[in-house]
C-alpha cells in the first residue's frame, strides 16, 4: 500500500479540496438555516448564502490553483486542467443561482433545499475535474447526478415535471450501470482503478481487449450523461419538464464536468481505440440534434436538441490529436456554457408563473416590448450559431480546426454542413422576435436585478470570449500540457 | 478453509442467480419480482464467498437483500399493484431490447472466452481470515476520501428522498 | 477448480438480463429492480477481478457500488411515489418514458 508510512492528511491536501469543502460547509448551512426561517421569506436569504457560498468557492478555486499536486493517497489532483473546470461550475452555479431568485418567487416553489441541492451538486461536479482515481469518479458523478435528478423534478405542480424526474432517474442510472460496467473491466485488464496506474499500464504495451470494451462502455454511460446521439432520447422530455434555470444549469455545468472526466480517461489513460467511437458518436449527434430541433416549437425542446448537437461539435475535438483537441474542448465547454446559462436565464424570466410561455408564439414581437432583453438573447443565440465576435465563433474555429489538423476532413465537413443547418433555427427565433407582430399579448415583467446581473455575466462572458479568446485559449493549451505529462 | 466441492456449488448458486434474473424481467407482479431479486442477490453472496470476499458477501446481505430489497417491497405496497397486473407487462419494443440485450449478452461471452487466455487459470487466493480487517485498513487509509465524500452522496440522497417524497413544496 | 471466466461469463449474463428488462418492462419499479440486476452483475465482476488480481481494490469498488446503490434507491422510489401521487400509474408507457 503506497503511502502507508503517512497516516494522516497533511494540510496542503485540504487545499486541494477546498471548493468543495467551502460549498459543502454553505450548502449545511442553507440546509440547517431553512427550518428555522419563516417559510415565505426565507427564500431570498437562502438563495443569499448560496450565492456566497459559490462566489467563496471561485475565491477558494483562485487559491487552490498556488497549490497543484496530488492529494489523499492519488484520490485527487489539482493541476491547471482542474481549476479551469473548478472556475466553470462554480461560476455557473453563481450565475443560475442568480437566476433562480426571481424564478423561485414567481413560481412560488419554497424550498431551501433547491439552493443546498445546487451547492452539493456543484461539489460532486468541481470533485469529478480533479479525481484522478475512477472511485472517487463515480461517487462524484452520483453525486452530481442525484442532486440533478431531484432539481429536475422541483416543478411540483406540475406532472411534467416529475416525470422527467423519474425518465431522467431511469436513463441516468442505467447510464451509470454501463460506466461502471466498464470501470469494471478496465479494472480487470490493468489491475487498477487509478488513472494514472491505468496510463501506465495500457502505455506499456499491446493493450488487451478486455480494455477496448472497457472503455467503450465508460463511454456509452459518460455518453448518455453528455447527451451525446445515439444515447441523447431523455434529452427533449427532461429539458421540457424541468425548472428553466436547472436546465440551464444541468445542460452545462454537469456536461462540462463530464467532458473533463471522459477527457481525463481517454487522454491522460492512453485509452486505445478511441477514434472511431467518437467519430460516429459526434457525427450523429450533430445531425440528429439539429434536425431534431428544425421541427421544435417548444423554446427548452429546441435548446434541448440544439446541446446534443453542441455535444456533437464538442466530441469532435475529442477525435483530434490531443494537443490541439483537448484546448479546443475546454474551450468549447466554456463558451458553451457562457451562452447556455443565458439563454436559459432568458427563457427562465419569459416562462412567468407556471411556464406557460415557453413556445415561439410567446416570443414573438418581443424585440419591440422588452428591446434589452431581445438584445440579450440575440447575443446568445448568434454565439450559438458561431457569429464572429462571439465565444460561439471561436469554439467551433478551434475545434474544427484541431480537427482538420488531424485530417479528420469528413467529420469538418458534416460538422459545417450541422452548423448551417443549426443557423436556421436559432435565426427563427430571432426573426419571431424582431420580425412578428404578438398576436396575444404575453406579459412582460422587468428584469430584476439578480437576473440582469446574471444575464450580464453571461453576454459579457460570450462577448470577451469571442473578441478576446487568446487568454483563455493559452491557458487551456497549459492545462492540455499537465494533462498530458 | 480449503474449498470444498466448488465445481458443484458454482453450478447451483449460478443457476439460482440466472433463474432469478430471469424471474425478475419475466414475473408480472411486481412482489413476485422482488422476491426473484432477493434470490439472485443471496446466490451472489454465495459466489463472494467462492471468490474470497467475505466481507462483501456480508455487507450484500444486510444492504442489499436486507436494506434496499425491503425498501423496494414496501413501495411496492404504498402503490396499487392490483392495478399494475392488469396492464400489459412489455412495451412495444420488447424485441428490439431482447435483441440488443442478447447482442450485447453474446459479445461478453465472446470476450470473456477469448479473453480467457489472459486470466490465470487459477484464482489467487486472498487471505480470507483477515479480509475485512486489509478492507478497513485501506477504507480509512488509501481510500479515506472516497469514503469520506461518500456521506456527502448520502446526505444528498436523504435530501432528496424527502424533498421527492413530500406533498406539497 | 472452476476457471474465472465463468464467473465472468455468469456476470455478463446478469447484466445482460438486467439490460433486457430495462429495455422491455413497463412497469417503472421492474425497470429499476433491472437496473439492480445490472450493477449486481457488475458486482461479481469487480469481485471476480479482485481475485484474479490478488487485489482488494476490487471489493471496495464494490462497497461503493453498493452505497450507491442505495442511494439511489432512496431517491429513485422518492421519485417513484411523486410520480405515482401525480399520475396514478406506473406503466411508463402513460408516463411517456422513451417518447422520441
Amino acid at each position: 500500500m503506497n503511502g502507508a508510512a503517512q497516516v494522516t492528511p497533511q494540510a496542503v491536501e485540504y487545499i486541494r479540496i477546498l471548493p468543495e469543502i467551502v460549498l459543502t460547509i454553505f450548502g449545511i448551512i442553507i440546509m440547517m438555516l431553512d427550518p428555522l426561517m419563516d417559510e415565505r421569506r426565507s427564500q431570498r436569504t437562502l438563495g443569499a448564502v448560496g450565492l456566497v457560498g459559490a462566489l467563496a468557492a471561485i475565491v477558494a478555486t483562485l487559491y487552490q490553483s498556488q497549490y497543484p499536486g496530488v492529494g489523499f493517497w492519488g484520490m485527487v489532483n489539482v493541476d491547471s486542467f482542474s481549476v479551469f473546470f473548478h472556475f466553470l461550475v462554480t461560476a455557473v452555479t453563481a450565475v443560475v443561482i442568480l437566476t433562480s431568485y426571481e424564478y423561485m418567487e414567481v413560481q412560488q416553489i419554497r424550498a431551501g433545499e433547491y439552493y443546498g441541492l445546487i451547492l452539493f451538486g456543484a461539489v460532486g461536479m468541481c470533485l469529478m475535474s480533479s479525481a484522478v482515481e475512477l472511485v472517487l469518479i463515480f461517487i462524484a458523478l452520483e453525486i452530481s447526478s442525484i442532486s440533478t435528478y431531484i432539481l429536475a423534478g422541483f416543478r411540483r405542480r406540475a406532472a411534467i415535471s416529475s416525470e422527467s424526474s423519474v425518465k431522467y432517474f431511469l436513463l441516468g442510472s442505467f447510464a451509470t450501470a454501463f460506466f461502471l460496467y466498464g470501470v469494471a473491466l478496465m479494472f480487470g485488464a490493468t489491475g487498477s482503478t487509478s488513472i494514472a496506474v491505468i496510463g501506465q499500464v495500457l502505455a506499456s504495451g499491446q493493450p488487451p481487449v478486455l480494455a477496448y470494451v472497457g472503455i467503450a462502455l465508460m463511454f456509452v454511460g459518460l455518453g448518455f450523461k453528455v447527451a451525446a446521439a445515439p444515447f441523447h432520447v431523455w434529452t427533449p422530455d427532461v429539458y421540457e419538464g424541468a425548472p428553466a434555470p436547472i436546465v440551464g444549469f444541468m445542460s452545462t455545468a454537469p456536461k462540462a464536468a463530464v467532458f473533463a472526466v471522459l477527457l481525463r480517461i481517454l487522454f491522460e489513460a492512453h485509452a486505445p481505440g478511441r477514434l472511431w467511437l467518437i467519430w460516429v458518436v459526434a457525427a450523429l449527434s450533430m445531425t440528429l440534434g439539429n434536425i431534431g430541433a428544425l421541427v421544435q416549437d417548444n423554446v427548452k425542446r429546441l435548446l434541448a436538441y440544439s446541446s446534443i448537437a453542441h455535444a456533437g461539435y464538442l466530441l469532435v475535438a475529442f477525435a483530434a490529436l490531443p494537443a490541439n483537441g483537448i484546448p479546443a474542448a475546454m474551450f468549447y465547454t466554456a463558451s458553451y456554457a457562457a451562452m447556455n446559462v443565458g439563454a436559459f436565464a432568458v427563457v427562465s424570466h419569459l416562462a412567468s408563473a407556471g411556464e406557460r410561455y415557453v413556445t415561439m408564439e410567446d416570443y414573438a414581437g418581443l424585440g419591440r416590448r422588452s428591446p434589452l432583453l431581445a438584445a440579450t438573447l440575440t447575443i446568445f443565440l448568434l454565439s450559438l450559431i458561431g457569429i464572429p465576435a462571439t465565444g460561439g465563433f471561436f469554439a467551433k474555429f478551434y475545434v474544427f480546426s484541431a480537427a482538420l489538423q488531424a485530417n479528420l476532413v469528413g467529420l469538418v465537413i458534416i460538422g459545417v454542413l450541422n452548423s448551417a443547418v443549426g443557423a436556421y433555427y436559432y435565426l427563427r427565433v430571432i426573426v419571431v422576435m424582431y420580425m412578428r407582430e404578438a398576436r396575444q399579448e404575453v406579459p412582460v415583467s422587468p428584469v430584476p436585478l439578480g437576473l440582469g446581473v446574471a444575464l450580464a455575466i453571461s453576454a459579457v462572458a460570450t462577448i470577451y470570449l469571442g473578441v478576446l479568446p487568446g487568454r483563455v485559449l493559452e491557458y487551456a493549451t497549459r492545462s492540455a500540457g499537465d494533462l498530458l505529462r | 478453509m480449503q474449498p470444498v466441492a466448488t465445481t458443484f456449488f458454482f453450478y447451483l448458486l449460478s443457476g439460482a442467480a440466472i433463474l432469478g434474473g430471469v424471474l425478475v424481467i419475466t414475473r408480472k407482479n411486481p412482489v413476485h419480482s422482488a422476491l426473484a431479486l432477493i434470490m439472485t442477490l443471496l446466490a451472489q453472496a454465495g459466489l463472494y464467498l467462492m471468490l474470497y470476499a467475505p466481507f462483501v458477501a456480508g455487507v450484500q446481505i444486510i444492504l442489499y437483500a436486507g436494506g434496499i430489497m425491503v425498501l423496494f417491497l414496501f413501495v411496492i405496497m404504498l402503490v396499487n399493484i392490483e392495478k399494475v397486473q392488469k396492464q400489459e407487462q412489455f412495451n412495444k419494443q420488447w424485441l428490439v431490447g431482447i435483441v440488443a440485450a442478447a447482442a450485447l449478452g453474446v459479445l461478453f461471452v465472446l470476450v470473456y472466452m477469448k479473453g480467457e487466455s489472459l486470466f490465470p487459470k487459477h484464482v489467487v487466493r486472498l487471505a480470507e481470515e483477515s479480509n475485512t480487517q486489509e478492507i478497513a485498513v485501506l477504507l480509512y487509509g488509501q481510500y479515506m476520501f472516497a469514503f469520506e465524500i461518500a456521506s456527502l452522496l448520502l446526505l444528498v440522497a436523504i435530501i432528496g428522498a424527502v424533498v421527492m417524497a413530500k406533498k406539497r413544496i | 477448480m472452476v476457471p474465472l471466466s465463468y464467473y465472468l461469463v455468469l456476470s455478463g449474463i446478469l447484466f445482460a438480463c438486467g439490460v433486457t428488462g430495462f429495455l422491455i418492462k413497463r412497469n417503472i419499479i421492474t425497470i429499476f429492480m433491472s437496473i439492480e440486476l445490472m450493477l449486481n452483475g457488475v458486482n461479481l465482476s469487480f469481485v471476480a477481478f479482485a481475485a484474479q488480481w490478488g487485489k482488494l481494490s476490487g471489493q471496495i469498488f464494490v462497497f461503493f457500488v453498493m452505497v450507491v446503490a442505495a442511494a439511489e434507491a432512496a431517491v429513485g422510489l422518492a421519485i417513484i411515489i411523486a410520480v405515482y401521487r401525480t399520475r396514478e400509474t406506473l406503466n411508463v408507457d402513460q408516463v411517456n418514458l422513451l417518447k422520441l
